[in-house]
């Protein structure tokens, strides 16, 4: 698979009228097509930029920019470990190399099964939880290297089907019912807003 | 030790395990401020903002009633973006707000839009957090079927589309102008400041409010209990109350809502209710006051109090509200080297100063980590972050579009002028190291 299914493209176009703008959209499909095949293929990306009106070159150059989107094959479980400044002061450095040696590869490697791949992250808005790491983007806070090893054997296992596989961000979308939608509103949408034109009493 | 008795404002549903679902914000006041404004008139909802004097949380610390001020009358349509990508190293809040109590940010959302005019919303999550995505996604949708979000809310004239939008992973998209590029699905790199000031020209160049997450938060409180409560909380300029993350060699590092202005460093750091002190038997080394961006603090800065005047007179800031606590034991060399490796990796690259120097910076830094060090590298750390900033000062002058290449030369400062002989010391073993093992080695000039 690689373009995107006849659901994800149901699920793009309802994505794609939010936005006043189609491009607008472009970071949120991308994020579909990554959920979809576990990275952002080549077909996916000019599929992208027919739906949005803008050239395969364009979605390859914002979708270039931001680091979670991944254009090679990646492993089922992303495990990203923070070395930032909280994390480091306690062990994070530490839990990564650990990790390293467990998983028997450096940052930006895949295992051979296909299943792990390590990130050295940034700070992951965990701090006062460090050392921390995420898997597929799951936090888990203050892990000993105990706990990664044991982590990683249920992986391995696969008695984790609380973690989706990479790609899947949350398994909750947002959904706007017709009838109860706004509108997007248009830069060509000049009126303005009802409620701020209403004389006070009729507010009251 | 002072430990004000003043309410929870914004975290008091954290520790409620149904606080984000829509029946459990009902059940505690949730909504009652969004009925309430809409029986005022915008510039009502607006005036109560001003007077409650609500700082912004996001880091610089603007006053949200001024700003939303700023956009240009009789402009049309108004944008609101929310704020919602923390990624300030240290920083731990806006996830938490967003987790833990998704209809409290939904109801100032709309609060805010109603207040300013703006005919949408985007909520813009940092894309590493997939629990809060989804917290608000649920959150959203009941809203939305509750009749509290999207066309006339309430039975009222008032409609507005919130749209959850997810980052990518990219630090410099906290940045608001590169928020505003990432929203119309650029690759995230800031606009210059003027004449991109979103108020006047924000998303697709119309007026738009920028707003950080725990700023937004506040606002049911402001509205259900009056700007002059708010105001009344606090000291000098900074109301209210607000999150501190307190993390790294603390004995109960913890995620704490203090009241602004009266509660001081020393508190937040040692009081048995917050972070508990120093670990172990260690002693204070330094503490990073308000995220990696901001100069560092020391054991004479512990008794100021959480106040933005105060803590930008003493030459930092209280940025995101992230303070980072550094016993003895830390290596100043190595924590700087950290934080500015931060900046290098996370530079947009479309400033010289800031692409090259932020990437300089981490060089020489790591070759005096890793003992290779050259006696010239400390002049030459200071001149290349001369050439960011010019004259290194405080509050930071900048060569660059947008702040961040300044703030990699915050931990430099710091470190540098405080633990100079930690630098030097490094420096000097290397080139012992050289001189001890033989003289056919090449020279350390030609090493690096
Ligand atoms: C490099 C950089 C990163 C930033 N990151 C964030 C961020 O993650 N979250 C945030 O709310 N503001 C961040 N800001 C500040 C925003 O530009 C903006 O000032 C803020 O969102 C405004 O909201 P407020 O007035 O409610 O604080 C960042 C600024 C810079 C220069
Ligand atoms: S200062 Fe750095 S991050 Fe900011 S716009 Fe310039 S290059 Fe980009
Ligand atoms: S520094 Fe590791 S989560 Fe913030």
């Amino acid at each position: 698979m690689a373009r995107l299914t006849p659901d994800n493209v149901t699920v793009a176009r309802e994505i794609i009228g939010r936005y006043p703008r189609p491009k607008s959209a472009l970071i949120q499909l991308l994020h579909l097509a990554q959920q979809q095949d576990g990275r952002v293929t080549d077909e996916a990306m000019s599929q992208i930029a027919e739906m949005v009106g803008v050239t395969s070159a364009e979605v390859l150059g914002t979708a270039s920019f931001y680091e979670m989107f991944k254009f090679e094959p990646v492993g089922r479980y992303m495990v990203n470990i923070c070395t930032n400044i909280s994390c480091l002061l306690l062990g994070g450095e530490e839990l990564l190399h650990h990790a390293e040696h467990r998983l028997g590869i450096v940052p930006g490697q895949t295992t051979a099964d296909g299943l792990f791949t390590i990130e050295d992250v940034e700070c992951i808005a965990a701090c006062t939880e460090a050392p921390c790491l995420q898997v597929n983007y799951r936090y888990f806070h203050q892990i000993t290297h105990d706990q990664f090893d044991e982590l990683v054997d249920d992986l391995k296992a696969g008695r984790r089907d609380d973690i989706p596989p990479h790609g899947t961000l949350a398994r909750v979308r947002q959904h706007i019912p017709a009838d109860r939608r706004a509108g997007a509103v248009t830069p060509e949408d000049t009126d303005v807003p009802v409620w701020m034109t209403a004389p006070e009493e009729a507010q009251a | 030790m002072t430990v004000t008795d003043v309410p929870k404002i914004i975290s008091s549903r954290f520790d409620d395990p149904v606080g984000h679902t829509l029946a459990g914000y009902e059940a505690t006041g949730g909504y009652l401020a969004l009925r309430q404004a809409l029986g005022m008139s915008p510039a009502a909802v607006h005036d109560e903002v001003k007077t409650a004097s609500l700082l912004g949380r996001g880091g610089a610390g603007f006053p949200a009633g001024v700003k939303w001020g700023l956009t240009p009358a009789d402009v049309w349509p108004r944008y609101l973006v929310v704020n919602g990508d923390e990624s300030e190293p240290g920083t731990y809040k806006d996830r938490l707000l967003m987790e833990r109590d998704p209809h409290q940010l939904i109801e100032g959302v709309l609060l805010a839009c109603y207040a300013v005019g703006c005919g949408q919303a985007f909520l813009y999550v940092r894309g590493e957090m997939a629990f809060a995505q989804e917290r608000l996604a649920v959150a959203l949708n009941e809203a939305y079927a509750a009749g509290y979000v999207g066309k006339s809310i309430l039975g009222s004239d008032f409609s507005v589309d919130v749209v959850l939008t997810w980052g990518a992973g990219a630090y410099i998209v906290g940045e608001e102008t590169a928020l505003i590029e990432s929203l119309e699905g650029n690759r995230g790199m800031p606009r210059l400041k003027p004449p991109f000031f979103p108020a006047a020209k924000g998303l697709y160049l119309q007026p738009t409010i920028v707003n950080n997450v725990e700023t937004l938060a506040n606002l049911p409180w402001i509205i259900t209990n009056g700007g002059e409560a708010f105001a009344a909380m606090g000291a000098e300029g900074s109301k209210g109350t607000r999150i501190f993350a307190v993390s790294g060699h603390v004995r109960t590092p913890g995620v704490f809502e203090v009241e602004y202005g009266v509660t001081t460093f020393r508190d937040l750091i040692y009081a048995p209710v917050y972070a508990g002190g120093i670990r172990g038997d260690h002693t204070l080394k330094a503490f990073i006051p308000g995220g990696a961006s901001a100069p560092w603090f020391f054991e004479e800065h512990l008794d100021l109090p959480l106040e933005k005047g105060a803590v930008d007179r003493a030459g930092s800031m209280l940025g995101s509200g992230a303070v980072v606590v550094m016993d003895e034991t830390t290596d100043a060399v190595k924590a700087c080297l950290r934080i500015v490796r931060f900046f290098a990796r996370e530079s947009c690259g479309k400033c010289t100063p800031c692409r090259e120097g932020t990437t300089w910076l981490e060089n020489i830094l790591q070759r005096i980590y890793d003992g290779y060090g050259r006696p010239s590298d400390l002049d030459l750390l200071l001149d290349v972050s001369d050439n960011i900033s010019p004259g290194i000062a405080w509050p930071p002058k900048q060569t660059t579009i947008c702040p961040l290449g300044p703030s990699a030369v915050s931990p430099i400062a710091s470190a540098l002028t405080r633990f100079r002989p930690e630098f030097e010391a490094a420096i000097l073993r290397a080139e012992e190291a050289r001189l001890s093992v033989s003289v056919d080695l090449p020279k350390a000039s030609a090493r690096a």
